[in-house]
């Protein structure tokens, strides 16, 4: 297997490692040599992990650091192939069939054909890549699709015969795991579980994102998340939720709000679902001191 | 001298540990043996952690069987055999089970009695076999009916109608083209529905005994009736059991599912077992706009503020539920224990579970109610 093009300049996963650091993305060894591999031997990744430890994050970031337009396709129940890969514009090609009168048109040109993300990523390889969103929505007809795209990397437009993709498109898939994928989906990629990071990692994280938040503050928040995490909550604060947090709270304490006071004041931006809020609220006062200890 | 390629010979070791995975249940493709020494090569001679980082982004290990892979990997190429293994949990804790974690018997088949299992053979391990029984007519009647009378939902996608909020474009063109651009006829779309999500979850506590083998083989012919089932089993813990009840043959599936479930006829912490189960945010969303149906007699060990919360919690998330209970067979059941009351205004139907006959008349009566 021969080395892509696509990453020039990024000879180890340790250089992807610092690439995607300017980016504001902390990798750890794992999702750095993954990330790596897809883009050194042409394979889709394949990110899982629960809700809110970065998956499209990193999808984001290593758009950035290849300096590549994000195309994002989110999927959801009942996806399909006109919202996936293109459509024709119905109306206007209506409209040209009337104005055309004795004339031949091709109806099936380019100005009829309508771009959705598939295609478009197909069509410019070298400067897109390719999110496809939370797959675990999208049922299995649509998955079975992807199997076939994501092998050959090129669509068939009935009218217009087959689109190959010239260089093998960067295509990042995140799932949240809310059903098994199909075992052929995960053989085709290169495959990593994204773990909530380690507290270290977790609070400079929040340190780079917030960078009003001093460093103790993000130790604190980090601290706490990192025991909600461990309650059993139906949804428990992501990476996005510790900053927000470490954010609010030091906001607070910048209009005068005392400091427990103020972790405790902005726990609406890390837990956003009331029956949380309130099979926590007994505790909270030991948990945010046990943290900021 | 054979002109095939050979294999280089430094290669071998990661086509045995290629081998290893696949002994022990690992379902390794020969495209991702390539690719996972394209991946060495590539990586170059660095450190065992980027071999074993390259085996986890290329063989793809599930991450619940993460914790077997690393051990497989140190005894492949550290040669360890000092291995951790995870200590017996906090018995107060209900305990999560999900199929395919037996694999560690392949392991450590000698020692597998004296280590974590001896939590579970606590908790009355009782291998089940399954009689067959005399609820054959019922369960056909359930499998024949099904399609037809199960609950669905409007989808997202569209189909053709005779009448419909959209106008069928594509459709409209085609047609229109055949006739020099004049549009004779508007096509119209409607949305089309699917069947909706059926959450089982069965009670197979001691108390509930005389029932489990025909719920479980209602569990099964449910599970092929209808495509998007998920069975789960609890009484002091919570087993998913979808991917056993998907075996075609019924005596096959029973028999896998009897060898995941660790207790058979045991005690019951529902309340816990019900809050481990939304604890798990993958388990949690099975709930989210499903039909649920849970067959338990209702009779809680633990504290019922536990049951309570986590029914609550339940009835929000799904379409409708309902709670099946044998105690319920006669006509003018009023709830009795502290528990059932609890729960009796957070769930849509408290009605009889005594007979394979009620529940699959009340499961197949579903379709025709609305959400509550």
């Amino acid at each position: 297997m021969t080395v892509r093009g696509n990453i020039v300049g990024i000879d180890s996963p340790e250089a992807l490692e610092r690439a995607l650091r300017t980016a504001y993305y902390l990798a750890d060894d794992g999702l750095a040599t993954a990330a790596y591999l897809a883009l050194a031997l042409g394979k889709p990744l394949l990110l899982e992990g629960a809700p809110g430890v970065g998956k499209t994050e990193a999808a984001k970031a290593i758009a950035a650091v290849l300096g590549r337009r994000l195309i994002r396709l989110q999927c959801y129940e009942g996806i399909d192939a006109a919202a996936a890969l293109y459509e024709w514009n119905y109306p206007r090609q209506m409209l040209a069939i009337r104005q055309a009168g004795e004339e031949t048109i091709d109806i099936y040109g380019e100005t009829f054909l309508i771009e959705r993300p598939m295609l478009a990523s197909l069509r410019a390889p070298d400067s897109t890549v390719l999110l496809i969103d939370e797959i675990d929505r999208a049922d299995q007809e649509f998955e079975a699709f992807l199997l076939e795209f994501l092998s050959d990397f090129q669509i068939s437009i009935p009218e217009r015969g087959t689109v190959r993709a010239a260089e093998r498109p960067v295509v990042v898939l995140t799932s949240n795991r809310t059903r098994d994928l199909h075992e052929a989906l995960r053989r085709r990629c290169v495959y990593h579980w994204i773990d909530y990071p380690t507290a270290e990692r977790e609070a400079r994280i929040v340190m780079m994102r917030a960078s009003s938040v001093a460093e103790a503050t993000a130790r604190a928040v980090v601290a706490a998340v990192g025991k909600l995490r461990r309650e059993p909550l139906s949804k428990a604060p992501g990476i996005a939720e510790a900053v927000d947090w470490a954010e609010a709270a030091t906001l607070l304490h910048a209009r005068g709000v005392r400091w427990p006071d103020a972790f405790k004041r902005s726990i609406g931006v890390a837990l956003k679902d009331e029956e949380d809020l309130t099979f926590i609220s007994g505790r909270l006062d030991a948990l945010i001191a046990e943290a900021a200890a | 001298m054979s002109d095939e390629p050979q294999l280089p010979r430094a290669a071998g070791v990661f086509v045995s540990f290629v081998a290893l995975l696949r002994t022990n249940g690992f379902a390794v493709a020969p495209e991702q043996t390539t690719t996972f020494l394209a991946a060495i090569e590539l990586l170059g001679p660095r450190s065992l952690e980027a071999i074993r980082q390259a085996g986890l982004a290329t063989l793809a290990p599930p991450p619940e069987r993460r914790a077997t892979y690393d051990r497989l990997f140190d005894i492949h190429f550290l040669g360890s055999e000092a291995v951790d293994r995870a200590g017996a949990e906090d018995e107060e804790v209900v305990r999560l089970q999900e199929e395919g974690r037996g694999e560690d018997e392949t392991l450590f088949a000698d020692e597998a009695h004296e280590s974590g299992l001896a939590a579970a053979r606590a908790e009355a391990l009782v291998e089940r076999r399954f009689v067959p029984g005399a609820t054959g007519d019922v369960l056909r009647k359930l499998s024949r009916e099904a399609p037809a009378r199960l609950p669905r939902r409007r989808g997202h996608r569209r189909r053709r109608a005779r009448r419909g909020p959209w106008a069928d474009l594509r459709r409209t063109l085609r047609e229109s083209v055949r006739n020099d651009g004049e549009v004779l006829r508007l096509g119209r779309l409607k949305r089309r529905t699917r069947p909706r999500k059926i959450l089982l979850l069965i009670d197979v506590s001691g108390s509930m005994k005389g029932r489990t083998d025909d719920n479980m083989k209602l569990a099964h012919a449910l599970s092929h009736a209808a495509p998007n089932v998920e069975v789960f089993t609890f009484g002091t813990r919570l087993t998913r059991v979808t991917r056993a009840l998907r075996l075609k043959r019924r005596e096959q599936a029973l028999f896998a599912a009897a060898h995941l479930v660790s207790d058979w006829d045991g005690g019951t912490r529902i309340g816990d077992a019900l809050q481990a189960f939304l604890a798990v945010p993958r388990f949690g969303s099975y709930a989210r706009g499903a039909a649920v149906v849970i067959v338990s007699d209702g009779l809680e060990r633990g504290d019922p503020s536990a049951l309570r919360d986590a029914v609550a919690k339940l009835s929000r998330r799904a379409w409708r539920l309902s709670w099946l209970t044998p105690l319920a067979s006669g006509p003018t059941f009023q709830p009795q224990t502290e528990a059932l009351i609890a729960i009796r205004r957070f769930v849509d139907d408290l009605v009889d579970g005594g007979s394979t006959a009620a529940i699959v008349s009340h499961v197949l009566s579903l379709g025709q109610r609305k959400a509550a």
